[in-house]
């Protein structure tokens, strides 16, 4: 029944341990009768009730009068007190007792604090104490009242004056299910104003309800109901020790409620691979879409294109180290200003290649494969020695940490601006392959060179202007890919294969191909690893395309005519 | 025997059995301070080379003569090694670190109780060498005639390939495949009862590389001066008319392409005792990518060329990564691009591209013979 984690705040339970009789030295003062410590609690709650319509601070003298008595068990009572109380001074002094910074005079009975500064205050109200008494002893603790100071200072974040830590300390009482917290979270619960944290006491209240064999039959079943509408891993958890011996309406009820859980959930973790496999189709998408203009518009096949994307996202490091050096303010712009430099740098050295030797080895398909090899080995082993072969650290824009809950599947932000990226990129350069008169003329070049040529276009400087758009292009995916991967000089050869994969199981010469493509395989590849994980479902991602080829050489979206047979 | 060897094929031949016959004699009879003398350390590092260069002229065979670029031979050679890797942990025996007779030590490690089905027979070596050229024919054999039968061809069949050989690399990584996982199978002790340190295997090692890569040049020669090898580079040269004629070119190019893949296997099996290593890194695509440059170093569709850039290759490797380690893999690279924009027909037509030039000053055609289609 009860959660293995030893709970936080077993507050009145502790307490009620403390009354028989146990210690010699605690028996002997037993003289607080019990139902005054029943009107303290009482008197507490009132008071938090109060403050919670007043906003007045509830007098803490009484409960810290009984600091001053030196009985270990007066001790954990005015704790037990101070922690339903909800004043923000309550916290203070528990912090003091647990540091052994809370201090009373023998003689005049007055409890005090001594701040971490190094003086004096009232510890009912916090007023500075001008002259220190003569001697004051420190409230002495043993491990009951070590316990009751744990208990109290995690009760007290229930009532704390952040909303955040309220949220916390209700998450953590939904876990531990502690039935001695219920009288605290009930009063948490009526002075509570965010509705979130609402949400959260009254799910740790039904947390600890359906538990709790001498609740009332109609609270538990509206527990259960409670537990069931929020639906996930650990409310089913929670449904599921509901005891056999529970009244039938609650068994019921958490039968109901589990099968509505578990279908739940299968809808959200089906929805949770989608938006990893659209993840995982726009880092395809980036890596891919250069390629698609180098192989599968001009038709080179460009083994060096992975250490485009890996140039590219060593421009974001370099940026971002300039940016980090010489003007920090500016670092959530590092990636706006690393873009269009990764765009130039990579588009240059692009150019570069196809004048020096691309150029020489058209219509020799499998040559141009070999020499952009010596390419990429080339750029890694030069990247090698300029920056080291460890990794090197990106840092993320703040806008591009965190992430955000939709239903019960967690969305980060640079994922899911990676994918706008991805789709912004994509459609960028439809847009110029299609309105564009570069485009035109690519285009033109490309279906027909000798043509085009006699049209008056310059071809070759429409090839290095084509191939230098495909690696700025790819320069770009690196600048993205820096947020999510590891820049290292092994950075491309990772995407060099899935890209080609994706632009020729999309079908070469077709940007949609290539968009369809990628999404395809990233959700595919997703949708498989929890059956086959994540290595098999690759493999046999790998094989099904490779079957694909056999029965649609050309790819998914195949051109047609007699220009493809050439 | 007159029409398969030709001048080339012929010192190129002789050469070969020189060395088997010579590398041995000088290691066992010459004294160690001969300049001649070749060190121990040197015979598995040669036996090596001349693997490689079998390999070559399997890769060859397909690239050269078949006109399919293949970026997955690594593959085959790595499926060959495997099977002779995994005679060699059947041979260990009861020596390994858990002493247990019959699983090998990473089984032991991984939990394994018993022999995986596809271990069982790999203790008596006819069936392992029979595995050999099985296993990686049988392979090709498939990819092949799916390949073949649906006419993917150029660009496309190279990318599959090297998909087959990336898919394969990453199964061996994993270790319930039963193949050792990231470490693969090494730590051998003995082949057919003889230690597998000792100088003496290592040289019959190294003289069986050098009788292997002999006779399977031998082999590809002889098929590809054979009537058959006619249809074969006419399949390269243009395979729509070949087939407009009347032959059938998928069968033309599975029997090569499956003959180039036991080729390889061999290679492998080879390799492996020599190295004393066998990982899933020999199927990583970049391994298959160099073996095309060795080709293309040597002399594309030559055989012997092929053989002669593997050797060449690998030793400037072995000498780049001792002196200078960071410049190997620009020296590959510039490989990469030189061979292919100013040696169209390697080192070996080197020769013939100079006197062409020097009789010719100004070509009229960059390549006189007819460029093979892709």
């Amino acid at each position: 029944m009860r959660s293995p984690t030893p709970p936080r705040h077993g507050l009145s339970k502790r307490r009620r341990r403390a009354w028989p009789p146990s210690a010699p030295g605690v028996g002997a003062r037993r003289w607080v009768p019990a139902a005054m410590r029943v009107l303290i609690l009482l008197c507490g709650l009132m008071t938090v009730a109060a403050a919670a319509r007043a906003e007045t601070a509830p007098d803490l003298t009484p409960m810290v009068a009984k600091f001053a008595t030196d009985s270990y068990s007066d001790t954990a009572d005015a704790l037990a007190a101070l922690s339903s109380s909800g004043s923000p001074r309550a916290a203070a002094i528990v912090a003091a007792l647990a540091d052994g910074r809370l201090l009373f005079d023998p003689v005049t009975k007055a409890v005090l604090v001594r701040t971490k500064a190094g003086g004096l205050e009232e510890a009912a109200t916090g007023a500075p104490v001008a002259s220190a008494p003569a001697d004051l002893s420190p409230v002495r603790a043993n491990n009951r009242v070590r316990r009751a100071i744990e208990a109290a200072a995690g009760a007290l974040s229930l009532l704390d004056a952040d909303p955040a830590r309220r949220r916390e300390a209700a998450a953590a009482v939904f876990k531990s299910r502690d039935a001695a917290a219920l009288a605290t979270v009930d009063a948490a619960l009526a002075q509570e104003t965010e509705p979130e944290v609402k949400v959260a006491l009254a799910e740790a209240r039904a947390a600890i309800l359906i538990g709790k064999a001498d609740a009332p039959e109609a609270e538990r079943v509206a527990a259960v109901k409670r537990l069931a509408a929020r639906g996930d891993q650990e409310a089913l958890g929670l449904l599921r020790t509901v005891p056999a011996d529970a009244p039938a309406a609650v068994t019921t009820a958490a039968t109901a409620g589990i099968a509505a859980i578990e279908g739940n959930l299968k809808f959200w973790a089906v929805a949770q691979n989608v938006w990893y496999g659209l993840s995982l189709g726009s880092v395809l998408l980036l890596a891919a879409i250069g390629l698609a203009i180098t192989f599968g518009v001009m038709g080179v096949i460009n083994m060096a294109h992975g250490e485009m994307v890996m140039l590219g996202a060593y421009t974001t490091f370099v940026v971002q180290n300039i940016i980090r050096t010489s003007a920090p303010a500016l670092f959530d712009w590092s990636l706006a200003i690393a873009l269009p430099l990764a765009f130039l740098f990579t588009g240059l050295v692009g150019i570069l290649i196809e004048r020096t030797v691309i150029r020489f080895l058209y219509g020799r398909p499998l040559e141009t494969l070999l020499a952009t090899w010596g390419v990429s080995l080339i750029l890694q082993q030069a990247v090698r020695s300029l920056f080291g072969p460890t990794n090197q650290e990106v840092g993320a824009p703040s806008w591009m940490s965190g992430a955000f809950q939709v239903g019960q599947m967690s969305i980060t932000w640079n994922r899911l601006w990676i994918i706008v990226f991805s789709l912004l990129v994509f459609f960028a350069l439809l847009l110029v392959l299609k309105r564009t008169s570069l485009g035109l003329y690519v285009r033109a070049v490309t279906q027909n060179r000798r043509m085009a040529a006699a049209m008056g276009i310059r071809t070759g400087r429409i090839d290095a202007l084509t191939f230098g758009l495909g690696s700025g292009i790819a320069g770009i995916a690196g600048v993205a890919l820096s947020q999510i991967d590891n820049v290292s000089p092994n950075l491309g050869q990772g995407y060099i294969i899935d890209s080609f994969m994706v632009v020729v199981f999309g079908g070469v010469g077709n940007l949609w191909g290539t968009l369809v493509g990628a999404f395809t395989l990233g959700i595919a590849n997703k949708l498989l690893e929890p059956f086959a994980g994540a290595v098999l479902g690759k493999i046999l991602l790998l094989v099904a395309i490779i079957l694909f080829i056999q029965k649609r050489p050309r790819g998914l979206f195949a051109l047609k005519g007699r220009a493809v047979e050439s | 025997m007159r029409g398969i060897i030709d001048r080339t094929g012929g010192i190129f031949l002789v050469l070969v059995l020189a060395a088997a016959v010579l590398v041995p004699a000088s290691n066992l009879l010459l004294p160690e301070g001969s300049a001649l003398h070749v060190p121990d350390y040197m015979i598995p590092l040669l036996g090596k080379y001349l693997t490689y260069a079998l390999l070559a002229v399997a890769v060859d065979l397909v690239w050269g003569y078949c006109g399919v670029l293949s970026l997955g031979h690594g593959a085959f050679f790595a499926l060959g090694g495997y099977a002779m890797g995994m005679y060699l942990m059947r041979q260990i025996g009861p020596r390994g670190v858990y002493g247990n007779p019959v699983l090998p030590d990473f089984m032991v490690f991984l939990n394994y109780h018993e022999l995986p089905w596809f271990w069982l027979g790999f203790n008596w070596f006819p069936f392992a060498m029979v595995m050999v050229l099985l296993v990686p024919g049988l392979l090709a054999f498939v990819f092949g005639w799916f390949a073949f039968r649906s006419r993917v061809t150029g660009v496309y069949l190279s990318i599959i390939t090297q998909a087959m050989t990336f898919a394969l690399m990453l199964a061996f990584f994993r270790n319930d495949m039963g193949f050792g996982g990231n470490n693969g199978l090494t730590d051998f002790k003995d082949i057919l009862g003889f230690s597998i340190q000792a100088p003496e295997t290592r040289l019959v090692l190294f003289v069986a590389s050098a009788l292997a890569l002999a006779a399977g040049y031998l082999i590809c020669r002889g098929l590809v001066t054979s009537k058959y090898g006619k249809v074969l580079v006419a399949v390269r040269d243009a395979e729509s008319r070949t087939r407009f004629l009347g032959y059938r070119v998928e069968n033309y190019k599975l029997v090569a392409w499956t003959l180039s893949a036991m080729l390889a296997g061999v290679a492998g099996a080879l390799y492996v005792p020599q190295v004393g290593i066998i990982n899933p890194g020999e199927f990583a695509p970049a391994q298959s990518i160099e073996m095309v440059i060795w080709v293309a170093v040597g002399g594309r569709g030559t055989l012997v060329g092929a053989a002669l850039g593997a050797l060449i290759v690998n030793a400037g490797k072995t000498w780049f990564t001792g002196v200078l380690p960071e410049a190997w893999l620009f020296a590959l690279g510039a490989l990469f691009v030189g061979v292919t924009l100013f040696l169209p027909k390697g080192v070996l037509g080197l020769g013939a591209q100079l006197s062409g030039r020097l009789r010719r000053p100004e070509p009229a055609a960059p390549s006189p013979t007819p460029t093979p289609a892709e």
